[in-house]
C-alpha cells in the first residue's frame, strides 16, 4: 500500500502513477478467493479428467452416462425446471397483484418481509415443516382424512417424490421470484401504459406488446436463476427424503461422505456436471439482466 | 380484463398463496404442539431446549456465524473501499468472483476443499478440529460474499470516498484508522444488513458442517429429523422465527437510517 503521502500527491494530477502498487490493496481479498474458491473448484473440474494415476482421460465423463447418473440428472433438472417454473409464474402472479394497485398498498412492505424471510427458510427446517404439513400425519393430510374423507397416501400423493419436492422448493423459489422482479415491475414506466392506452391498446394488448417483451430478459434471467438456485440444493432434499431420491446433489452427497463408494472420481464427474448446468444457467442469468438494463432504468 | 375481474384475480392470487405458505407454518407449529398425547403441549420444545447436544451445537453454530461475520467485514470492507477508490477498473473482475459462490453449488466448493486441505495435503487444514473451523469459517465467508460484498459496496456508494479519505489523511489517519473510524461507521447499516443474513445462512447450514464433519446445528436437526417425530417441527419453528428475526432486524436498522439519512444530508 503507498503510504498517505503518495496518496495526496497522485490525487491532485488524476494520472496513474507510472509505476502503481494499488493493485497490492486487493491481494488479501484475491488470495482468499483463489484459497477458498477458485482452487477447490479447478482441483474438482481438473479432477474430472484425470483417472487415479494423474492421467489425462475422458472415462469419469463418459460414467456419466451409464443410466443411473443420467436417471439422477434427469429428475434433477425435472425438479429445478418445474419449481422454477412454477414458483416464477406464481411469484409474477403475486407480485403484478401488489405492484399493479389492485391489492391494497399496504400489503407490499409485509409481503416483501415475508419473502425475504421466506427465500432464506431453506434447508433442514424447511424440510420438517413440509413434514409435519404434508407427511404421513402432517396437520393438511389428516384434516382432509378427517373432514373430507380424502385419504391423500392413497390418491397417489407422497411427499418423498418429484411433486413433493417440488411443491417444498417453491417455499423459496415464489418469495425469491417476487424479490426480484418486483423492482424490475416498478421500473415499468406509467407512461408506457398511458401511451398504450392513447394509442387505443387493450389491457391485454399492453401486456403482451409492452410490458411482456421488456420484461423478457428479466423473466427469463430470473428463471435461470431460480433453475440454479434448486438444482444445487442439498439440505433440504436431504432431510426430506434421506437418500430415497436420488437427485444429482444427493449422490454426490453420499459419494463424498463414502456411503456408496464404487469410484472416487465419478464424485469429481458428478461435481463438473452440477456445475457446467449451474454456469449455463447463470449465464443466461447474467446476459438476460444485461439486455434487461437497456430498458429498466 | 376489466379492472373488476383483474381486482377478483389478484385476491384470488393472495389467498392461494396465504394457504401455501400459511399452511406448512401452522402444521409445523400444530405438529410440534402434540408431543404428549391427548394434549397440546410445549413438551416437545422442553424436550429440544434441555437437550445438552442443542445447546452445544446451537452455541458451536451461534460462534461459527459470529467469525464468519467478523471474517467477511475484514475481508470486504477494505477490499470494497480500495477497489471504489483507487481500482474502479477493477470492479467487475472484483464483482464476478464475489458473484461465483452463486454459480458454483455449495457441495461443490467445500468437496473441493476436502480434495484440496485434506490431511495428506500441502496444507492440511481438515487435520485438527480448529484448522477445520477455520476452514468451515472461510467457506461460510465465501459462501456470504455475494450478500456481504453487493451490500458494503451499495453503501460506499452513497459516500464521497475520494473527500472522505483526502480528509482524513491530510489529518494524519493512517489506513487502519481511515477505515475503521471512517469507512466503517459510514456503512456501518449496509454491514448490519449483511451480518443478520449471514447469521441465517450460517446458523442452520447443513452441507458444510456435514461433509467436514463438525458438530454444528444443521446436522443437528438433520440427525433429530432422521431418529424424533415431534423435536424436528419444534426445531424448525425455532429455525423459522430466528430467520424472521434476521430479516426484521434488517428491516430495522435499514428504517433507521432512512429517519437519520434524511436530516443529515439536507
Amino acid at each position: 500500500m503507498p503510504s498517505p503521502s503518495n496518496t495526496i500527491q497522485h490525487k491532485g494530477t488524476h494520472h496513474a502513477p507510472a509505476r502503481s502498487w494499488a493493485w497490492l490493496g486487493v491481494v488479501p481479498f484475491l488470495l482468499f478467493a483463489l484459497l477458498f474458491l477458485l482452487l477447490p473448484t479447478a482441483n474438482i473440474i481438473v479432477g474430472a479428467f484425470r483417472n487415479a494415476g494423474g492421467e489425462w482421460t475422458l472415462a469419469n465423463i463418459y460414467q456419466l452416462f451409464q443410466p443411473s447418473i443420467l436417471a439422477s440428472y434427469t429428475i434433477s433438472l425435472k425438479i429445478s425446471i418445474a419449481s422454477a417454473l412454477l414458483g416464477g409464474v406464481i411469484g409474477f402472479a403475486i407480485a403484478v397483484a401488489v405492484v399493479q394497485g389492485d391489492l391494497p398498498r399496504w400489503i407490499r412492505a409485509p409481503l416483501m418481509t415475508f419473502s425475504g424471510v421466506a427465500s432464506n427458510f431453506a434447508g433442514v427446517p424447511l424440510a420438517f415443516a413440509f413434514l409435519a404439513t404434508l407427511g404421513r400425519l402432517g396437520l393438511v393430510t389428516l384434516l382432509l382424512r378427517d373432514w373430507f374423507g380424502i385419504n391423500l397416501y392413497a390418491t397417489g400423493f407422497n411427499i418423498l417424490s418429484f411433486w413433493g419436492l417440488t411443491l417444498t422448493y417453491l417455499f423459496f423459489q415464489i418469495p425469491l421470484m417476487i424479490l426480484i422482479i418486483t423492482p424490475a415491475l416498478d421500473g415499468l414506466k406509467r407512461e408506457w401504459r398511458e401511451a398504450a392506452a392513447m394509442l387505443g391498446a387493450t389491457t391485454t394488448q399492453y401486456w403482451l406488446k409492452v410490458v411482456f417483451p421488456i420484461l423478457l430478459p428479466s423473466l427469463l434471467g430470473t428463471f435461470a436463476l431460480l433453475f440454479a438456485n434448486a438444482f444445487g440444493a442439498v439440505a433440504t432434499a436431504y432431510a426430506l427424503t434421506g437418500s430415497s431420491l436420488s437427485i444429482v446433489p444427493i449422490v454426490l452427497f453420499a459419494q463424498i461422505r463414502g456411503d456408496v463408494l464404487q469410484d472416487p472420481h465419478l464424485g469429481y464427474a458428478l461435481a463438473f456436471g452440477m456445475v457446467m448446468i449451474t454456469l449455463v444457467a447463470n449465464s443466461i442469468y447474467l446476459w438476460m439482466r444485461a439486455r434487461s438494463e437497456r430498458w429498466l432504468k | 380484463m376489466n379492472t373488476m375481474t383483474s381486482r377478483i384475480w389478484s385476491w384470488l392470487v393472495l389467498l392461494v398463496a396465504i394457504i401455501y405458505f400459511g399452511l406448512p407454518l401452522l402444521g409445523t407449529f400444530e405438529f410440534s404442539l402434540r408431543m404428549l398425547r391427548g394434549t397440546y403441549s410445549f413438551e416437545a420444545y422442553r424436550v429440544v431446549l434441555a437437550d445438552p447436544q442443542f445447546q452445544a451445537t446451537f452455541g458451536y453454530s451461534l460462534l461459527m456465524a459470529c467469525a464468519t461475520i467478523v471474517m467477511g467485514v475484514v475481508l470486504v470492507v477494505p477490499t470494497a473501499y480500495w477497489v471504489r477508490l483507487k481500482l474502479p477498473h477493477w470492479r467487475p473482475i472484483i464483482e464476478f468472483i464475489t458473484l461465483l459462490p452463486l454459480v458454483i453449488p455449495a457441495i461443490v466448493i467445500v468437496f473441493g476443499y476436502i480434495r484440496l486441505y485434506n490431511t495428506s495435503s500441502w496444507l492440511p487444514l481438515t487435520g485438527t478440529a480448529w484448522s477445520t473451523d477455520l476452514l468451515m469459517v472461510c467457506g461460510y465467508t465465501t459462501l456470504a460474499l455475494p450478500y456481504l460484498y453487493r451490500a458494503v459496496d451499495t453503501g460506499l456508494r452513497s459516500l464521497d470516498i475520494a473527500t472522505l479519505t483526502e480528509a482524513a489523511e491530510s489529518l494524519g489517519a493512517s489506513k487502519f484508522t481511515l477505515i475503521w473510524r471512517i469507512i466503517l461507521p459510514n456503512v456501518s447499516v449496509a454491514i448490519l444488513s449483511g451480518a443478520f443474513l449471514t447469521f441465517a445462512i450460517v446458523i442452520g447450514e447443513f452441507v458444510l458442517a456435514a461433509l467436514l464433519n463438525r458438530p454444528a446445528f444443521g446436522p443437528y436437526m438433520q440427525l433429530m429429523g432422521a431418529n424424533r417425530a415431534y423435536e424436528p417441527a419444534a426445531l424448525a419453528v425455532i429455525a423459522f422465527a430466528l430467520t424472521w428475526l434476521c430479516m426484521g432486524l434488517i428491516q430495522l436498522v435499514n428504517r433507521r437510517q432512512r429517519h437519520l439519512a434524511v436530516p443529515q444530508h439536507r
